[in-house]
């Protein structure tokens, strides 16, 4: 299934894109988003403790099962203000 | 008012959108970008702020909603930049209307606490010896 991920900030320049979308198999969860785009990226793999996923423009937790079409964000430690 | 964008902050368009004949206090905050970080010397010659334009918005309108429910009836408008801010320009603001002074106060500290602490909004420091990083957010 297709997936539109967003990297922002850090883990933006880390992954080398801000917007990319990805193929998964079925059943897959925000956490295998993350683990197959870090595989390979160990600094940015270090950011995961600090890292929120959003999926469909709504915070959710690494185990949330993701669909087809889904928009995936990656948000590093915040720094608004 | 909600809004995210690249415009300088007009804090008077802010105060005019929570006004309210039946108010008697309007509270702001600005907030302005700083040419040193906490535990850094590094001099800042210049930020700039990314943002996930959707997903921040949505998070204003929810601050926004939580600090009527706490803090009872207000008016509220939170406005952020992105991109290049100059030093010492206003990169958010937030203004409060309210029947009386203590709940815009109290409602104006919660909206900026809240926002730093949740709302992805992001901040890079680019320094004058050319180096750069994002700055995260430390509790209030």
């Amino acid at each position: 299934m297709a997936l539109r991920v967003l990297a922002f900030a850090r883990l933006r320049e880390l992954l080398g894109f801000g917007e990319r979308t990805i193929d998964l198999g079925s059943s897959a969860t925000l956490e295998d988003v993350w683990t197959s785009l870090t595989a390979s990226l160990p600094e940015a793999g270090r950011m995961r403790a600090s890292t929120r996923f959003a999926r469909n423009g709504v915070i959710a937790d690494g185990s949330t099962r993701i669909a087809d079409g889904d928009e995936i964000a990656l948000l590093p430690p915040v720094g608004g203000g | 008012m909600i809004a995210i964008g690249p415009d300088p902050i007009d804090l008077a368009a802010l105060i005019a959108a929570v006004g309210n004949p039946a108010h008697g206090a309007i509270c702001t905050f600005l907030g302005t970008t700083r040419e040193t970080s906490a535990g850094d010397d590094r001099i800042v010659e210049a930020l700039d702020y990314e943002a996930y334009v959707e997903l921040a918005r949505a998070d204003f309108e929810a601050i926004a909603a939580e600090a009527i429910q706490r803090f009872g009836p207000l008016r509220i408008a939170i406005v952020h930049r992105t991109g290049r801010v100059a030093l010492g320009e206003a990169s958010v603001a937030i203004a409060v209307g309210s029947p009386h002074r203590g709940a815009a106060f109290d409602a104006c500290e919660f909206a900026i606490n809240t926002l730093k602490a949740r709302a992805p909004i992001w901040k890079r420091e680019t320094y004058r010896d050319g180096g750069t990083a994002w700055i995260a957010n430390t509790p209030a």
